[in-house]
């Protein structure tokens, strides 16, 4: 599903990923844990491609292809998708309308004829629901006003619209209220179906009691310096980064 | 990061070609003669040389506006034509058989077909190209109705006392510069008169053309809506691409006497220049409108085109209960300027106004919203809500707002929201994260800014507005 072999990212100059190599299989499940600014959403965004990331060095296969050399909007309809930590408003677009434009995209990349507008609707609506959002939220301005844990709820109905194969949730689970976690993992786990990929990206090992990951990786200053079974992530609550530091030293 | 922004943008003109109709042009200079010489090649009677001539001599005295936020090389009026028109248009034609297959053509390169049979359902056409009306589509059955639709240049001679009631009562000949201009050389345009109690059966609408180089035009527009009538009218306009700059002043008053409507809708797409700057129309209109007791006019525009736009539709709001609306999109990009808004002068009780002004920059272009609410002291009541929404694309451009209000009665209520925001490069980021193309994305979120003016033009205009912002924000993906 997703092969990165030695990658080296710069942002802004400062060299932030550096020889980062990580194996995906399909169905996987990664967490990814790590310090603040160790470089876990640089890695999200790298993979995604947006703008001011600059790769010096190493190679990324998604499904076979050169990812690196894709468009975003490519790397997006090949079935990529990235959920935001801090998802931006577009005032005035509705969500319906954004979503419907995205996921006819996909489905044209995919060969497939786009969905009227009565079945979309039909569809979007019960996404809706699965993710406890209100169906009203379509009408409104995409993330418009949305409180922050409506807009995560949000990009989870965007996953589950766009059918991705690898899904990047980054730090889905902050700022969100015990129920609302629940429903976001119920979304996750319901879209686990032995094809489909995951990185989570998480401070809390309490997110992987709800979806169980089945590698979980240290990123630290710009590399994976361990990596273990979900067991890691409970040592890691307890004994914090630092030793890993000290063993790495 | 903005650059690429920025590419997305770079516009290409559709409406830029020029077609070759022999015409005849007026050799360029402005004095008493060139305006007895536009009131004879017209026919006029006494009293409207008359009145032309009251507007000269008052425009000799006067100096042009400088105060608009915007900046061209002072226009050298004598070195313009002020009158053109195609050749075959002497023998002015009976139908549409008789029209320049030429113009015609020219019509449907543009795609706005003037044959009835294909003209878009419930729309009567009004086309004018340089300074003369060429041809009035679906005139028997608005004659039917009542309906006067027809040139003002042909209305002066068969409709005087309509005319003569009318002309100058919302715009008089003194009222500023450019009306006074337009009042001394106006050539053509079109008049509407909708009887009392009748609801125009269709769209009405007129086609701006400016095809001649170094002319200017100046259409005039006067639309009289009688007591209890309804009319919406629609204005569309576009010129070839030139290096030179063309000036447009054109000056269109509305009359809704007691409870009549007038729903007014403008798509501007004149030359805006090229990318350096070169070239583009001035377009210095004057448009405003008188409302009688609970009658409404409404101005919605879409302004795309022009190097500079000057241009603030406005209500009298005269008549008690009456209501003045102003929903506007003004999009600027590479060089343009635009310094547009509107004035709402409530004078009668319980008078209501709302401007919805929406301003899009892109490129160097600059954008400013002028826009003046007064509130007389006879006004009990009375109401405005203005909302102001700047949007800049890239950082080389710039949005100003100059709200002015004056409120005589402490009853009124008057309300200013005013906001500025970008595109960003997070938004389009998300977008395309989602698999949306950039040029898809940013028409997405320009689009979306617009919405709420978009709602109030009429259907076919609606469709057309959006395309117009699509096209005016293609270019490349850099
Ligand atoms: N666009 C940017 N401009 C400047 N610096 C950046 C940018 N993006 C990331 N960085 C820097 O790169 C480093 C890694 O940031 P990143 O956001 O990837 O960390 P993170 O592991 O996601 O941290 P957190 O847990 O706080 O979300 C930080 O030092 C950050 O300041
Ligand atoms: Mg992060």
């Amino acid at each position: 599903m997703l092969e990165i072999h030695n990658l080296n990212a710069r942002v802004e100059g400062a060299d932030i990923l550096r020889n980062l190599s990580l194996s995906i299989k399909p169905g996987e499940v990664h967490a990814i844990m790590g310090p603040n600014g160790a470089g876990k959403s640089t890695l999200g965004n790298v993979l995604s491609g947006r703008p001011g990331y600059e790769v010096t060095s190493g190679e990324v296969l998604f499904n076979g292809k050169n990812l690196l050399e894709l468009e975003i909007e490519e790397r997006a309809r090949e079935g990529l998708f990235l959920a935001f930590q801090y998802p931006v408003e577009i005032p005035g677009v509705t969500n319906m309308e954004f979503l419907k434009a995205s996921v006819d995209a996909r489905r044209k990349h995919l060969g497939m004829s786009d969905l009227s507008s009565f079945d979309f609707m039909k569809l979007a609506r019960e996404t809706s629901k699965k993710v406890s959002l209100d169906p009203a939220f379509l009408k409104r301005g995409v993330n418009e006003g949305f409180s922050g844990g409506e807009k995560k709820r949000n990009e989870i109905m965007q996953m589950m619209l766009l059918e991705p194969n690898l899904c990047i949730l980054d730090e889905t689970d902050s700022g969100l209220d015990i129920d609302a976690l629940q429903v976001v993992a119920a979304g996750v786990n319901a879209m686990r179906d032995g094809k489909r990929s995951f990185i989570v990206v998480t401070h809390y090992q309490r997110l992987l009691d709800y979806i169980v990951p089945d590698f979980v990786h240290v990123l630290a200053a710009g590399r994976i310096v361990k990596t273990g079974g979900k067991d890691l992530a409970l040592e890691l609550e307890a004994r914090g980064y630092a030793w890993l530091e000290d063993e790495g030293a | 990061m903005t650059e690429q922004v920025e590419s997305l943008i770079r516009k290409d003109y559709s409406a830029g070609f020029h077609t070759n109709i022999e015409s005849d042009t007026l050799k360029p200079g402005l004095d008493e003669d060139v305006v007895r010489f536009i009131s004879a090649k017209k026919e006029e009677p006494e009293w409207m040389l008359e009145w032309r001539l009251k507007a000269f001599r008052a425009w000799q005295e006067m100096e042009e506006p400088t105060w608009a936020h915007v900046h061209y090389p002072t226009i050298n009026f004598q070195a313009l034509s002020y009158y053109s028109a195609p050749k075959s248009m002497a023998d002015k034609p009976k139908s549409l058989a008789e029209v320049d297959p030429e113009l015609l053509d020219m019509y449907a390169k543009l795609g706005i077909p003037l044959h009835e049979q294909e003209a878009l359902a419930g729309v009567a056409v009004d086309a004018v190209i340089d300074s003369v009306s060429v041809v009035t589509t679906y005139r028997a059955k608005l004659e039917e109705a009542g309906v006067i639709f027809c040139p003002i240049s042909e209305a002066i001679k068969r409709f005087p006392e309509l005319v003569k009631k009318y002309l100058g009562t919302v715009v008089p000949q003194k009222d500023n510069f450019y009306a006074a201009l337009n009042s001394a050389v106006f050539s053509d345009g079109s008049f509407v008169y909708i009887p009392k109690g009748t609801r125009c059966p269709m769209e009405l609408s007129t086609y701006f053309r400016i095809n001649e180089m170094n002319t200017g035009q100046f259409e005039r527009t006067l639309i009289v809506a009688d007591e209890g009538s309804y009319v919406s009218y629609l204005e569309g306009c576009t010129a070839p691409m030139r290096d030179e700059n063309q000036l447009h002043a054109a000056v269109v008053e509305l009359v809704a006497l007691d409870d009549a409507q007038i729903k007014y809708s403008t798509v501007q797409n004149w030359y805006p220049g090229d990318k350096e700057g070169k070239g583009g129309i001035y377009n210095f209109v004057t448009k405003r409108g008188i409302c009688h007791r609970n009658a409404r006019i409404s101005w919605t525009q879409v302004e795309t085109g022009s190097a500079i736009t000057w241009k603030y539709p406005s209500c009298i709001l005269k008549g008690d209960n009456s209501v003045g609306e102003f929903y506007s999109v003004a999009l600027t990009n590479n060089f343009q300027q635009a310094d547009t808004g509107t004035k709402m002068i409530h004078i009668g009780k319980n008078t209501r106004s709302t401007i919805v002004a929406k301003g899009i920059s892109a490129g160097r272009s600059q954008s400013a919203y002028r826009g003046l609410v007064r509130i007389n002291a006879g006004a009990e009541g009375a109401r405005n809500y203005t909302q102001c929404d700047s949007l800049l694309i890239g950082d080389r451009c710039g949005a100003h707002t100059f709200p002015y209000i004056e409120s005589k009665n402490s009853s009124a209520q008057i309300e200013h929201e005013a906001t500025t925001s970008k595109v960003s490069d997070d938004q389009l980021f998300l977008c395309q994260q989602r698999g949306l193309d950039a040029e898809k994305a940013v028409s997405m979120i320009v689009n979306g800014f617009c919405r709420e003016v978009f709602k109030e033009l009429p259907m076919e205009f609606a469709v057309e507005a959006g395309k117009l912002l699509e096209v005016s924000l293609e270019g490349s993906v850099g």
